[in-house]
């Protein structure tokens, strides 16, 4: 049908576009005067090997961020099988409750007296207050329509996002809020294995990777993790089976909430700047990254994310540039949402596969 | 089948005592949102009626009422008759009205004692001197306890009142309140219609109605409203029962009315109003579209601003002598051949890869192309043919020969909107009992079944996108004729949203509904960027818009207007229930399960 032939045309053009990105990239990093850098690109510097490690490692510090916001989405959506899009605002939550406390421990001097007790109890905060708005997104909104058609709570889920950013708006303020800077113990410049890394980077990928440990053991290791499996699988079964469904729902939801004012934090500390809007953005790409990892498959959230914040970093410089497109770092976001479409015509069921209960795999 | 009552409380003390606690508990914690929101400080400007009553403290006072009216309502389980209401359920409403009356009382000594202005951005001494009726704490304190109380045991009381009596205040009620909030609309008519003495009788020189004007003006509604009492239902019924040539001369009859009342009545309305029936205009235009998507072929399109994008650019670029790249200056209306030809390339190209997709990725993924071309219009890349951030401006109004339209003559832009929503009207209702609307109705409920019946599905699902497209684009073109100038930020992921709220708290699948909608949330409330009646609530219409899309979805999400079939299906399990609860009388009456779906209520 036309309909096919047209998606295996943008299929072969993608693709095609890719590999001459990345085949000009190469050529460019041999010969940057070349014949093809002259017509499409004639500025072309190329990259020097710390410029490539550098976006590597913003990359993968901001895709270990988007994997810990994406945990909810996938969990929730391996559940209850609908997208939480009210879960970037989740995070937002955590965000903002990081700058608030922050603030206040800067203006009676306890953050540069005790910094490790204020990250502690800044974390501790954020945790309470994105797993308090999540229990109660749930408790409000999505549990009366349980078992209404598919697009209804995602429908719902809109209106408790925009709902939430306002709110926010509404008592904060529309102005951006800075955290406090970090102390120069932590965040001055690191050198690991040959990689120029800023503590604050390096912080962050040790905070994913311990919470996402933690996750690990939780999911899979303790019963209440055994029973959010098994609800995910069949909810009529596992209550069946003894299980309280509604209880690990909110437990669902509590856990994605938790992940979420982690990376909340994680985000103010590292980009130091928090609006009522910061979790849009952030929010559609980690469920960009659940997607791209495989909806409802946690390690997959983590890997989808890692992949879509290293993507979203180099793919500027390595396809669009040597293409000759201007201004490539405006296009971050499009590169984001490129992926996705790409995925969902390549691999919708994402690059480590779904887990889905089977009626929601329709 | 045996029927139960409910049981009667033994006193009124006998309440369900968490019950009363947790809903006070909620009408203290959404009195207190209101005021930290910053909400009645700053809508305290606006006067209902003069002298004794502000938008500001109104936003308060509902609030004990409307949650006094829920908390006493009684919970009737299928099959158990109600008990009767009394003293019992006013009590209800009146603790729950004191504790939220309490929790303001707390909010004002917290005000005063302490200052969290630091993250709280409306802590200010305002909200202070607001609560406390400028008159002192202790003063302020008491006065809303009992104020809560009384309001709490107000909205119990509806369920008590006889029914006339119910009937005759709420229409009081909300006929002072829509007339307050039509002020300006009732001004620029009476100054149209020469009846300054009409105006200068009901509103004080500041705004808000006259406290004679209340009076009189609620016991004008009041008789009506006795009066009018079934009558109008009536009369629906009996066009409803019409048939056959009778009913389609009433029909005419009845179009007629509407359209010379379309042409007519703006010649005497004043500027404003003008500008806001040219925006409600624009964004009913965008509804039907969307309605045609979401509401008949079921697939929700999130980045539906990305078509209103393309009809805005593409007449910029074709019509502006300041197209940074290519500006051949054509006329509007053979630049809009062209918005049509690109919207239906913008609708096909962003939904072929989109259709096969399950309902939920395809909301994602259309939303994040919305992005790509906001993205892509306001990027250095696209800079030279587009302007980048900067835009296109100076677009010019569009030379009819006789009149010119352009923005600073809203009545012609309210023609020209007219003429666009008229066709999408037309269009939309053609199609929803043709073929392919039938064929989207299907889909829309199963899309399985309706392939295996025969329907194409891809090329029908395909159809509504273009379709919506292109109703998209022409709203972008007159907006872009309109405002003169198209920036990226007219395009926001917002505006999808609105519309959104716009489809469904008007009724999904309903051309009336959406009309409905448009008219009573982009009027009164205002669009993403235009202001509505009440411009006060400039800065809360995001959290209403936010807060209705919920309540809608939570408690009718067929819409205020629904489409019969849309929320038979909604409600499918209730009727389903119903008619297992009505045993084996299904047998004989296989009415039950499928009559009034307009009607039911929850």
């Amino acid at each position: 049908m036309a309909v096919d032939r047209f998606l295996t045309f943008i299929r072969v053009f993608l693709v095609t576009m890719i590999v001459v990105g990345v085949l000009a990239f190469i050529w460019q990093q041999i010969d940057a005067d070349n014949v093809f850098a002259r017509w499409r690109n004639p500025n072309a510097r190329g990259l020097t090997g710390d410029q490539f490690k550098g976006l590597l490692i913003s990359g993968l510090s901001q895709g270990s961020m988007y994997g810990l916001i994406a945990l909810g989405y996938s969990m929730v959506y391996g559940v209850l099988g609908f997208i939480n899009f009210a879960h970037g605002e989740v995070f937002m939550v955590g965000a903002m409750t990081g700058f608030i406390a922050s603030d206040k421990f800067q203006a009676n001097g306890m953050w540069e007296e005790n910094f490790v007790l204020c990250l502690a109890l800044i974390v501790l905060m954020a945790i309470f207050f994105s797993t308090f708005t999540a229990v109660v997104m749930e408790r409000v909104a999505y549990r009366p329509l349980r078992n209404s058609p598919r697009l209804i709570p995602l429908i719902t889920s809109i209106g408790v996002s925009f709902f939430v950013q306002n709110l926010v708006l509404g008592l904060f303020g529309p102005s951006s809020k800075s955290y406090p800077r970090l102390p120069e113990w932590l965040a001055k410049q690191r050198s690991i294995l040959t990689f120029e890394i800023a503590g604050t980077r390096l912080m962050v990928l040790v905070v994913a990777a311990v919470s996402m440990a933690v996750l690990w053991y939780v999911v899979e290791r303790t019963k209440t993790g055994r029973a959010m499996r098994a609800v995910a699988e069949d909810k009529e079964i596992a209550s069946l089976m003894g299980i309280d469904v509604n209880r690990t729902i909110v437990t669902t939801f509590a856990v994605g909430g938790a992940m979420a004012g982690v990376g909340g934090i994680l985000w103010g500390l590292m980009f130091r700047s928090v609006t009522h809007m910061t979790g849009f953005l952030p929010g559609v790409k980690a469920f960009t990254s659940a997607v791209v990892g495989g909806i409802g498959n946690m390690g997959g959230a983590m890997a989808g994310g890692i992949s879509l914040g290293s993507a979203e970093s180099i793919a500027p410089m390595l396809i669009l540039e040597p293409l000759g497109v201007p201004g490539v770092s405006q296009l971050k976001d499009a590169v984001a949402f490129t992926v996705l479409v790409l995925v969902l015509l390549f691999k919708p069921s994402g690059l480590f596969g779904e887990r889905l209960s089977s009626e929601d795999r329709a | 089948m045996n029927v139960r009552v409910a049981p009667t409380p033994s006193s009124i003390l006998d309440q369900d005592w968490s019950k009363v606690l947790r809903w006070g508990l909620i009408c203290g914690g959404a009195l207190i949102a209101i005021c930290l929101v910053g909400m009645p400080v700053e809508m305290d400007r606006r006067i209902l009626i003069e002298r004794y009553l502000s938008l500001g403290y109104l936003s308060v006072l509902f609030i004990p009422v409307l949650v006094g009216w829920v908390a006493s309502t009684q919970v009737v389980l299928e099959g158990v008759e109600a008990r009767k209401q009394g003293l019992f359920d006013l009590v209800t409403g009146f603790v729950v009205g004191a504790i939220g009356g309490g929790f303001l009382a707390l909010l004002m000594v917290a005000l005063d004692s302490w200052n969290l202005r630091d993250p709280l951005v409306n802590w200010s001494p305002k909200l202070f001197r607001f609560l406390t009726y400028e008159n002192g704490m202790g003063f302020g304190a008491v006065a809303w306890i009992v104020t809560g109380a009384v309001l709490g045991l107000v909205g119990a009381s509806f369920h008590i009142m006889p029914r006339v009596v119910r009937r005759v205040t709420t229409f009081v009620v909300f006929g002072l309140i829509s007339l307050s909030i039509l002020e300006s609309v009732i001004d620029d008519l009476s100054e149209g219609f020469r009846l300054e003495w009409l105006d200068e009788f009901m509103f004080a020189k500041k705004g808000g109605l006259t406290l004679t004007s209340t009076i009189v003006i609620g016991a004008v509604i009041g008789v009506l409203s006795l009066v009018a009492d079934g009558r109008m239902k009536a009369a629906t019924e009996r066009y409803r029962n019409l048939e056959g040539v009778e009913r389609q001369k009433t029909s005419i009859v009845l179009f007629v009315v509407v359209a010379v009342l379309c042409i007519v009545l703006p010649m005497f309305l004043g500027k404003i109003v003008n500008e806001l029936l040219a925006n409600v205009g624009l964004f009913l235009l965008l509804a039907l579209g969307l309605n045609i998507v979401v509401g008949l072929a079921g697939l929700l399109d999130l980045g539906y601003v990305a078509f209103f994008a393309v009809g805005g650019y593409t007449t910029a670029v074709l019509t502006s002598p300041n197209s940074p790249w290519f500006a051949p200056e054509l006329h509007f209306g053979f630049a809009l051949i062209f918005v049509v030809i690109f919207a239906t390339i913008t609708g096909l190209v962003i939904g072929a890869p989109v259709i096969r997709m399950r309902g939920d990725y395809l909301a994602i993924v259309t939303l994040g192309f919305g992005e790509i071309i906001r993205l892509l219009f306001m990027s250095d890349w696209l800079g030279p043919y587009f302007g980048g951030a900067q835009g296109v401006t100076n677009i010019p109004g569009v030379d009819l020969g006789f009149a010119t339209v352009k923005g600073t003559d809203p009545r012609s832009v309210f023609y020209l909107v007219l003429f666009f929503c008229a066709i999408a009207i037309y269009v939309s209702w053609r199609l929803q009992a043709s073929r392919l609307g039938r064929a989207w109705m299907a889909i829309r409920e199963d899309e399985q079944v309706a392939e295996a019946m025969g329907i194409n599905t891809v090329s029908s699902k395909l159809m509504a996108f273009v379709v919506g497209a292109v109703l998209a684009s022409f709203s972008g073109a007159v907006l872009a004729a309109k405002v003169g100038s198209v920036f990226p930020t007219s395009f926001m992921i917002l505006v999808s949203i609105i519309i959104l709220v716009v489809v469904i708290v008007g009724g999904m699948g309903n051309i009336a509904g959406v009309m409905v909608g448009s008219f009573v949330l982009i009027g009164v409330l205002g669009g993403p960027k235009q202001p509505g009646l009440l411009q006060e609530f400039q800065n809360f219409k995001l959290l209403i818009y936010g807060l209705l899309l919920v309540f809608m979805m939570l408690k009718r999400p067929e819409g205020l207007v629904p489409s019969a079939r849309r929320s038979r299906e909604l409600h499918q399990e209730e009727f389903l229930q119903d008619a297992w609860l009505q045993g084996d009388k299904l047998d004989s009456d296989d009415e039950v399960s499928v009559s009034d779906g307009g009607g039911e209520e929850q």
